[in-house]
């Protein structure tokens, strides 16, 4: 396979006193799809927020593409890394929250287009041609000039997406985006993940708690336990073959 | 007692002050808007001695009445060595009323960036909005509309606290009143009428506050502030 996009090098991360992630060592291909399971307060948000530029870590390296991420090079030494420089990196990486965090004062179709035009420089008017496109394909094109607050949470979510989709990143990261959601309205959004995952060719990384969803589009499965990687591998290697007694015991929870 | 021949001479002597009453709170509130964003800049500033002392200052200067605030700018500066300087009565009532509700509006500005939720500053990170546009474009606009029905009944509360600038004798209304009193030995008419301007004035304005309130929240979230309506809650 060709070089990884992301990559994590014996990365840490502790909040005050609780060490979160003890370790990690990960490799994100481009167009990989990876899914991160593991019980809650195993840092699997942890480790796509660090990507994202929310969370430094304690320690290790991200590089992303060959840059490292949170270091910069200043007069021949490492130095953390500035704004500017996070700046320029991130703009490869999109994500989409657990809690959607739509911006209430746009319309939907504003909040597609903000970006690529305030912060890319693009033309307005493909900018906005592209975004009802976007909107059109998670099923929204009727409501681009509602307000995010006259949307249910499923439609916030797909808004949501769209308007990180529009930004045409090479990684999505996605925050157990249904998680926030009303059970009936789960399905909708993750057909459109679906939708993404098997249209676009840009890496995606999802943190989830939808088990047999995961491990349906997943090329990789990821089981975090107790802040390190505890197994990896296709999702077939992952349900069917692994040892690992934590791993099969919090399957059975989800598949009974 | 009362005399209504001597409340019709006593209007138009009175009113002569409101131009000077509207004056000084139209100038003091500026002056007090301006200000307010001094604390918050020092209140952002990241180190704990500053913050301390600027959080005890505010606290100091909303702490002691703002008349005692007046006579001491009016009265007690000029004559202090080397820092003292004298100020005409208009000067020291804007800049002494001022300063004493820019603590208040600072944290106003503070309570509208906070309300703005954490989400907000990390969808606008995520889609790589620079330092300057993430305020501009995502948390200001969120932030001012709900600070604006405050800011208006602080305006308010402000046009009735001038007045006090009489006892530095700024010839506003109450002056004007004060003095039409001195002048006949009788108070009662010309009060009245200080009362009645600035009922006059202030209710409607409270009215208009309102609407403005109600406008600047329908324009994203025309369901929410409906429904606080309809349960007779204030949107705020």
């Amino acid at each position: 396979m060709t070089e990884p996009i992301v990559r994590y090098q014996d990365v840490h991360k502790s909040f005050g006193d609780i060490n979160v992630l003890k370790g990690i060592d990960l490799d994100i291909f481009p167009a990989e799809k990876v899914a991160i399971i593991g019980p809650s307060g195993s840092g699997k948000t942890t480790i796509i927020r660090m990507l994202m530029t929310l969370e430094e870590p304690s320690s290790g390296d991200i590089i992303v593409d060959g840059t490292n991420l949170w270091k910069m090079k200043k007069n021949g030494t490492m130095v953390e890394a500035n704004e500017k420089h996070l700046r320029s990196v991130r703009g490869d990486i999109g994500m989409v929250f657990q809690h959607f965090n739509l911006f209430p004062h746009m319309t939907i179709l504003e909040n597609c287009m903000t970006a690529p035009i305030h912060v890319k420089g693009e033309d307005k008017q493909e900018v906005e041609e592209r975004s009802i496109q976007m909107l059109e394909r998670v099923g929204l094109g009727d409501k681009i000039h509602n307000y995010p607050s006259q949307l249910s949470g499923g439609q916030k979510q797909r808004v949501a997406m769209a308007r990180a989709l529009v930004m045409r990143p090479k990684i999505m990261l996605f925050d157990e985006v249904t998680s926030a959601l009303d059970p009936e309205l789960v399905g909708e959004v993750l057909e459109v993940i679906r939708d993404i995952a098997e249209n676009d060719d840009m890496a995606m990384v999802l943190v989830t708690h939808e088990m047999d969803f995961a491990l349906d589009i997943a090329d990789k499965v990821l089981f975090l336990d107790e802040g390190v990687i505890a197994e990896q591998g296709s999702a077939t290697d992952v349900i069917e073959h692994s040892q690992n007694e934590r791993l099969r015991e919090f399957l059975s929870r989800f598949r009974g | 007692m009362w005399s209504w021949d001597r409340f019709n001479e006593a209007f138009p002597h009175v009113l002569q002050g409101l131009t000077m009453t509207v004056w000084v709170t139209l100038l003091t509130f500026l002056f007090a808007l301006i200000f307010g964003f001094v604390w918050l800049f020092l209140r952002r500033i990241p180190l704990r001695p500053l913050n301390w002392t600027v959080t005890w200052i505010m606290e100091f200067i909303r702490s002691t009445p703002p008349i005692i605030q007046l006579f001491f700018m009016y009265l007690a500066w000029p004559v202090l060595p080397y820092i003292g300087v004298t100020l005409s009565p208009i000067t020291c009532a804007v800049i002494g009323l001022g300063i004493h509700f820019s603590t208040y509006i600072g944290e106003i500005y503070r309570s509208g960036i906070e309300s703005v939720g954490k989400g907000q500053w990390e969808a606008a990170t995520a889609l790589n909005f620079s330092l300057i546009d993430k305020w501009r474009r995502i948390i200001l606009p969120q932030a001012i509309p709900p600070t604006i029905p405050m800011l208006g009944n602080y305006f308010i509360i402000l046009f009735k606290e001038v007045p006090i600038a009489a006892t530095i004798s700024v010839q506003g209304i109450l002056y004007m009143a004060n003095t039409f009193g001195a002048r006949n030995w009788a108070y009662i008419e010309a009060l009245t009428i200080v009362g009645i301007i600035l009922l006059a004035l202030s209710y409607p304005s409270a009215v208009l506050i309102r609407k403005l309130e109600v406008k600047m929240n329908t324009r994203f979230d025309k369901n929410a502030v409906i429904k606080k309506i309809e349960k007779g809650v204030r949107p705020s």
